[in-house]
Order: C-alpha cells, then structure tokens, then sequence
C-alpha cells in the first residue's frame, strides 16, 4: 500500500532529499569512487604488481582461507542457533537470545585481547594446554579464524530469525503429518524456506568476515608472508609511504564489498517481488 | 481433572516442562553453545576477571590515567554526538528511501550499505582520500579530532536507517490519512502520528551505532593519527597497552568499553521486543 | 470404531483447554466437531492426530493404541486452515511428498499423484506453484495431499474457514460428494453451524473444553440436549420462560387458551420473512417471531397492534436459561 499511495510532494520533500543525496554523496560514495581513481591513477600496474608481489597474493589468500572458514562454521551454528531460539524452548533462551548481538556491539581491539587472553600460548587460560596438543591458535591462522568468526557470529541469525518467525510452523507439521520425521522436515520444508535469508547471512558475514582488521591485527602477529591479511597489509603499505599499494588491495577488498552488497541488494529486490506476488494472489 | 493435573503448578507456556528439545535438537544446542561459549563468553569473560584481578585501585588508576581519560572522554563524546546526528540523519535518509520516489534512488540503497560491508581499514582510506592531505575539496580532517567524528560518522550510517526503514515501511499510511482528515498538519502527523511509531526502531538504531562508534578502531588508523589528548581513542589506548605488554591497563580499559556494550544489549534486547511488539 | 478418545485433558497453565473427553467415531463417517472459537475442538482434533498431547487420556485410531505415537506414525491425513502449503515445490510434489517420504517407487508415485489431483480436480495446475492457485484451489490441493498417503482418518482444521462465501459453500458440497467417493473416516472442525449442519453425519458440539452432545443434524436440531447447543445451532427466542425458535411462536389477534398478550413494538421485513418484536406482559425480555410476509400482511402487524403468542405444535423447545436439561423434558407445545 505505502508503494503505491504516497504523500503528495511539497517543497520540504525536495530540500529533504537533495539533503539526503548530498550527505550520502560526500560521506560514502565520492570517497569510495576516489579509492578505484586513485587505484588506477597509472592504469593496471598497481593492480598487477600486488598480485606478482608473492607476500601480497600470500595475505590475499589468507584474507579468503580465514573468511571461508569463518563464514562455514557461522553459517552452520547460525542456523542450528535460529531454529533453536525460534522453535523450541529451552532454560536461558532469552538470556541466549540477548547475547547473540554481543559481537556486533564489542570493540574489535577487545575481541582480539579476549582471545589473547584465553588462547595465548604463554599464559592464555586455555592456550598452553592447547599448544600442548600441537595447535597454536593466536598469532597463527586458527587465531585469525577465531577472530574473524567472533566479529561476524550474529549476521546469520539476524537474517534468518525474522524469516522462521514468518515461516511460521504449519508446513513443518503438515510435512510431519505426511511421515517426514524432523531431520526430513528440516532438509525438506524448513531449508528450502529460509534460503534466501541463509544466502543474505551467508554473503554478509563473507565481507565482514573479509574485512576483519582490529581482531586480527591483535591476535595474528602481523608476520609478512605469514599472518599478515590482506587489511593489514593495507595499513602496513599505507605506513611505509606505499600509497599506491594500498589503494590496490584496498580496491580488491572494496570490490569483492561492493559486490556482496550488489548480490543482497539483487537478491532481496527479488524476493521483495516474490512476496509481493503472493500476497497479491 | 486428574491428581497429577491438579498438582502441577501453572505456568504461562504451553509446555509441561520448561523445554520441547528433543535428542537431535538438545545435541545441537549443547554444540552451538560449546561454540559460543569458547569463542565469545569465555574470552569475554577472560577480560572482566583479568581487568578485576588487580583490585578497584588498579582498576581505577588504569581507566584514569590522563592520556587513558582523554581518550574516553573523546571516545564517548564523539560517538554521543555522532549518535545524535545519526538519529536525525538516519531517520531523514530512511524517510526518503521510503516515502519519495526518484530515478537513482536504488543507488542509495546500495550506498547506504556499503559503510557496513566495507573493511574498516579501507574505510580509513576512503576517507583519507577526500578529507586527507590531498582533499579535492581542500578540507584537511586528517589527524585532527574531526577525523573522529567523520569516521564515526562513516561506520555507523547503516545502523539507524536499516533499524527505521522497515517499520516505516509497515507503517500503515490510513493512520495519517486519518489524522490528516482529523485537520492536522504535516508536521504535526509527524511528530504526533509518525514519530512515536518510529522511536523504538531509531533508539535501537542508535544504541547500536553508539556501541559501534565506542569501539571503532580500524577506520581511524590511517585517518586521525593517534595524536595523545587531541585523536586518541579507546580502542587505540587499549592496543598502545598490548603492545606494551601491559595487560592491567589494557583489560581495564577494555573492561569499560565492554560493559558500554551490555549496556547497549540489554537497551537493543529491550527496544527489538517493543519494534516486534508494534510490528 | 475408527477413532477411540477417553478422558482425554489438556490445559494450557491455567486455561483447561480440554475436559474428560470420551468419544467414540464410528469407520467410514463424516463427523463434524462443532463449537465457538476457543471451545476446544481444534485441540482436540490436534490431539488426535498428534500435534498435540493430551495431558491425560488415549487415543486409539482403527484399533491402535496411538497415545504416544508421534503424528508421523500415526498415518493420518491433516488438513490445515491455511492450507500450509510448501511453497516451494509444485502442487504435483506437494502431493507426491508423503508418498516420496515412504520411499514408494517413482512411477507409483507420479500414478497415484494424477489420480488424486485428477480427483481434486488440479491435473491442469500440476506444475504451478501453490502461490498461482487460488484459495479454494489450494485447499483442494491440501486435501489430495493428506489423502495421498491412505490416511487412516483424514481431520479437517477449519479447512473452509479462510474462503469467501461462495467458495466455501462450494467446496462444502465438494467435500460431501468426495467423502460419498472415497469413504474414509473423516473428521472436521467448523465454528459454522451451517456447514456441520449440512455436510456432516454426525455432530460433536464441543464448547469450553467439554462436549455438549453428540447426535445427527436432525437429533441436535430438533432435540437439543441443553441451552447452549439450542442456542448454538439456530435463533433462539424466548416466550414465557421456555426457549424456542421465532419461526415457531404462533401470533393470534385474538386471546386463546394458554397465550400470552403482548404488544407489537417493531416489524422488520427482511426479504421474504417478516420479524416481528413483541413486548410479552410479565416478561422482561422482548420476544421475536419469524413468520412469512404474506401471514404477517393477514395478521396486519404494525407496531402497537395487540397480540397473542402460543409456541407451536412440536416446537423445539428447552427451559430458559436452566442448561444441561434433556430435551425430553422440555415443554413443548
């Protein structure tokens, strides 16, 4: 309805609106159109001598390997953790349910102390009896993992909570009534229901997951060659009067974070259209 | 009704016992929280009882050495400020992605999100380039306490709008009709009509983007310059404290950014109940 | 008996739901569980078919003891409200799901799903998904689903209750002429008393946890066991301390013996019937009388016109206000 009525347009809409470009102008998109200028200010050669640079393509790497994993495991415990807060009841549910969005209020140099704190080697809680088994986590990449996953751990669950709530659970039990026991009904019904909010999940926790730099910077070491992602080594090149450097991988990082919006943006445009259809029908 | 009926206590849940888990799903909540626990509460946990070892003195000496207070006091009144611009601006920006048409306005939607795909390091770099040394606009931000501001500003823009533009959009526009035909005015139907709908969704928007700006670090490294007393933040002064190995310090003040984040759970657990409830 | 309930219970923290629920539904009928909204039924008809547990009490389906058996075991057929169609897959596998999950063979299956929706009338739509199909479509679409898997008994929640008018009459006639075909036990909740009273066999009136009677169409109308079933089933209006229905108060203009006196106060013509409001001497409560136009035109009923009312020869008739009392007893005539 509100789509398609609207308040006729006086003057105070135009003035709200030039207002709102231009501050998103001058905020956001001009600086971020700067970075690609400034990236290719000499063509393609701050692009091509990232990737011959073998320490670059290593941080690169590693920026993917820890995101992948992060986003896998997030991604998996996200959706068991939906189903369980939406489903079921349990002891402490609302106390689970509050703590969930810890992560996105907690500062990222906290994050990685945290961890320090319980994985370092030397005098963690946990950490020496874990390196007792073969297994360094901080300045190593399980660390960077663990990093990296604490700071995207809610985006999964805030996508597909909304969804499971919406779902509602009459085609849950009707597959049941039909003989699908829970894993089938789960595999079956629920799944294929809140894909799409999985797949949004899935895509922003990969760019947060990616740009991970507070955390990490504490937890990894930051050893070139080693430990040192691929945000770190913006900053270091930015540092060392690299500028052109930076602004290369940083554009890599933008791109693939513009691309991921671009993908949630397509995807919901259409399930906005989706729904809209059978609501009409 | 039977003995066993008549014994057991009421309760305002369907349920006869306080949880429906079966085997399966009891598996995978004691696997999940394993997860949550060792990567989230306990190395949280870790923080409060290290920043607690030292005693309250230790604590305090900490949190109120000179350069440690400059820093918080920056910290907290920038994102104070920022969270106040945000709750103007963001509800201004939700208003126009939801109620006014224009051709380009899908780009805004695509803009508004980037701040929050963005890494936090380019962030600073973006940034850097139109308000750094080599401003096109000629506006030199880097390294002064303004730069904290822009960088709050940049990181926290998703926060209100994303919070206020779908209950905007299920805002049922009979209502203002209704007030309109009653005789109110534009401004009145939004202050008196509007406005209220929208006040949970802005507070949690803004109690996140005040706990994201609290703890900002990774945009402000290549933008402010960590001047002591003039762009120093928290988070930094807690990164200056690891370095130096001083691990009081650093997990007193990172005590106090933590409960700041709480604070903004328990306000933001509160605030979602009452946008679902309104919903 | 296909459908064995006894002393079943069910409360939710304070609210009983259900209470000592003993019913006995005989193979092969179509029995309609009747009630206002929160009286129960669907609880029950939940329990029965293992969505739901009963505090207390069993349920046995064709012989078997089925109080513990999860609603996956228990082979019976589900048809929701709101239809709970999986959106996801086409109304030809939201038909062939059940069969899929008992792992039948792929040609079986795709034979038994054109049967059915040849039987619901959908073998054009099979490949549509449920949001192109209309209400009444999907509810059909629902119904071959629960039906593909030989349901033991096949329960009905409201199945019509989310249709506009003329659909659901409609299908209301649909559903007899199916259950004429395919003969399985056949249990349905409906708060209409329109609908039960015209497709079903048999009537439960269930209200506020308990079943109020249990009779054919016939029995509960023309010999309610209490006030409340008389009340639910038809207007009720009531004429010196005996309750009845208005089209059975016969009007005089003159006194005869055993009437009461009254006074015309309002006469509302409404299509072919005309209802008259009488203020009754000696009663508080205006009484209403149904008559047809042409009798009321004879009688000349205008407001302040003197009349008297006698109830009917066998009229249906219970004592106002005083429940739970078997028809037999009721005054009558």
């Amino acid at each position: 309805m509100a789509e398609t009525r609207r308040v006729t347009a006086g003057p105070a809409t135009y003035v709200l609106r030039a207002f709102v470009i231009a501050y998103l102008v001058l905020l956001v998109a001009w600086p971020v159109v700067l970075v690609g200028t400034n990236t290719f200010e000499n063509g393609t050669t701050a692009i091509t001598e990232v990737f011959s640079d073998p320490d670059m393509v290593h941080a690169l790497r590693l920026s993917a390997v820890a995101a992948v994993v992060a986003t896998a495991v997030n991604t998996v415990f996200g959706v068991t953790i939906s189903m369980l807060l939406v489903r079921k009841q349990f002891p402490g549910k609302r106390v689970l349910s509050a703590l969930i969005d810890l992560p996105l209020s907690v500062s990222p140099i906290v994050v990685g102390l945290a961890l320090m704190l319980v994985y370092g080697g030397r005098n963690g809680w946990l950490g020496p009896t874990i390196e007792g088994w073969g297994l360094q986590v901080v300045f190593a990449t399980p660390g960077i993992v663990l990093a990296t996953a604490f700071v995207s751990l809610p985006l999964v669950i805030r996508e597909v909570v909304p969804v499971l709530h919406e779902l509602g659970t009459e085609q849950e039990q009707a597959a049941q009534s039909l003989g699908a026991s829970g894993w089938q009904t789960f595999w079956r019904i629920t799944l294929p229901s809140i894909k799409w909010a999985v797949i949004y999940g899935v895509v922003l926790t990969l760019a947060r997951s990616l740009g991970e730099f507070g955390a990490v910077k504490v937890v990894s070491g930051n050893v070139l060659g080693e430990t040192r992602t691929a945000t770190l080594a913006v900053e270091e090149k930015y540092l060392n009067f690299d500028q052109e450097g930076a602004y290369a991988v940083a554009f890599l990082l933008a791109s693939v974070s513009v691309l991921a919006i671009l993908v949630v943006f397509v995807l919901r445009a259409r399930g906005t259209r989706h729904r809209a259809f059978e609501r009409q029908s | 009704m039977t003995v066993a009926l008549e014994g057991r206590p009421a309760r305002s849940r369907p349920s006869l016992v306080n949880h429906d888990l079966t085997t399966a799903s009891g598996i995978g909540l004691g696997v999940s929280m394993l997860w949550f626990s060792l990567l989230v509460l306990i190395p949280l946990t870790a923080v409060m009882v290290t920043a607690s070892s030292g005693g309250w003195g230790e604590f305090w000496r900490s949190i109120t050495n000179e350069q440690t207070a400059a820093a918080i006091r920056l910290t907290v009144t920038a994102a104070a400020a920022v969270t106040l611009a945000n709750i103007v601006t963001g509800t201004a920006i939700a208003w126009v992605l939801v109620r006014d048409r224009f051709p380009g306005k899908g780009l805004l939607e695509l803009v508004i999100d980037i701040p929050f795909a963005l890494p936090t390091i380019v962030a600073g770099l973006v940034l850097v380039s139109l308000y750094g040394n080599d401003s096109p606009l000629g506006l030199h931000l880097a390294n002064t306490e303004w730069s904290i501001y822009l960088a709050f500003l940049f990181v926290t823009l998703p926060f209100v709008v994303r919070m206020v533009q779908p209950v905007l959009e299920e805002l049922d526009l009979e209502v203002e009709e209704a007030a309109a035909s009653l005789g109110a005015s534009r401004a009145t139907i939004f202050r008196r009509v509007v406005l209220p709908s929208l006040a949970p969704a802005i507070a949690a928007g803004a109690a996140l983007s005040f706990a994201r700006a609290v703890g900002e670090y990774g945009s402000l490294v290549l933008l402010s310059g960590n001047l002591p007393f003039e762009s120093e933040v928290t988070s930094v002064r807690i990164l200056s404290a690891i370095e130096n190995d001083n691990r009081a310090a650093a997990t007193s003040i990172a005590a106090v950014l933590l409960v700041i984040s709480l604070l903004v759970i328990v306000a933001l657990d509160v605030l979602q109940r009452r946008v679902a409830r309104r919903g | 008996m296909s459908i064995d309930v006894s002393g079943v219970n069910k409360r939710y923290g304070d609210f009983v739901a259900l209470q000592d629920i003993n019913l006995t539904l005989p193979t092969g009928q179509l029995t309609a569980l009747l009630g206002p909204s929160g009286g129960g039924k669907t609880t029950l008809l939940r329990i029965i078919a293992g969505l739901e547990t009963a505090d207390s009490g069993s349920v046995v389906i064709e012989g078997v003891e089925a109080t513990r058996l999860p609603v996956q075991k228990r082979n019976v057929g589900f048809v929701f409200q709101h239809y709970a169609a999986f959106k996801h897959l086409s109304v030809a596998r939201n038909v062939a799901f059940g069969l899929e999950i008992r792992k039948k063979p792929k040609a079986e299956i795709r034979a038994k799903v054109d049967e059915l929706l040849q039987l619901v009338h959908l073998d054009a739509f099979a490949d549509r998904l449920p949001s192109q199909l209309s209400g009444g479509q999907r509810q059909r679409m629902a119904l071959a689903r629960a039906l593909a898997i030989e349901p033991s008994v096949l329960l009905l929640d409201e199945p019509f209750g989310a249709l506009d008018a003329k659909v659901r009459k409609e299908l209301r006639d649909w559903l007899r002429r199916l259950h004429d075909e395919v003969h399985v036990t056949t249990v349905f909740v409906t708060h209409d008393q329109e609908e039960a009273l015209e497709v079903a066999d048999e009537i439960v009136v269930v209200n506020e946890g308990r079943v109020e009677q249990v009779g054919s169409p016939d029995q509960l109308y023309d010999e309610p066991a209490n006030d409340f079933v008389m009340g639910f089933l038809g207007e009720v209006t009531t004429l010196g301390g005996v309750r009845l229905r208005p089209h059975d108060v016969e009007v005089a203009t003159v006194p005869g013996s055993g009437s009461l006196p009254g006074t015309v106060t309002r006469a509302l013509r409404v299509g072919f019937e005309v209802r008259v409001t009488v203020d009754v001497a000696g009663q508080d409560a205006l009484a209403t009388v149904v008559m047809t136009r042409t009798h009321a035109r004879a009688l000349r009923l205008e407001p302040g016109a003197a009349v008297w009312l006698t109830p009917a020869d066998g009229a249906t008739a219970v004592a106002g206000s005083r429940p739970a009392r078997p028809a037999e007893e009721a005054v009558a005539g």
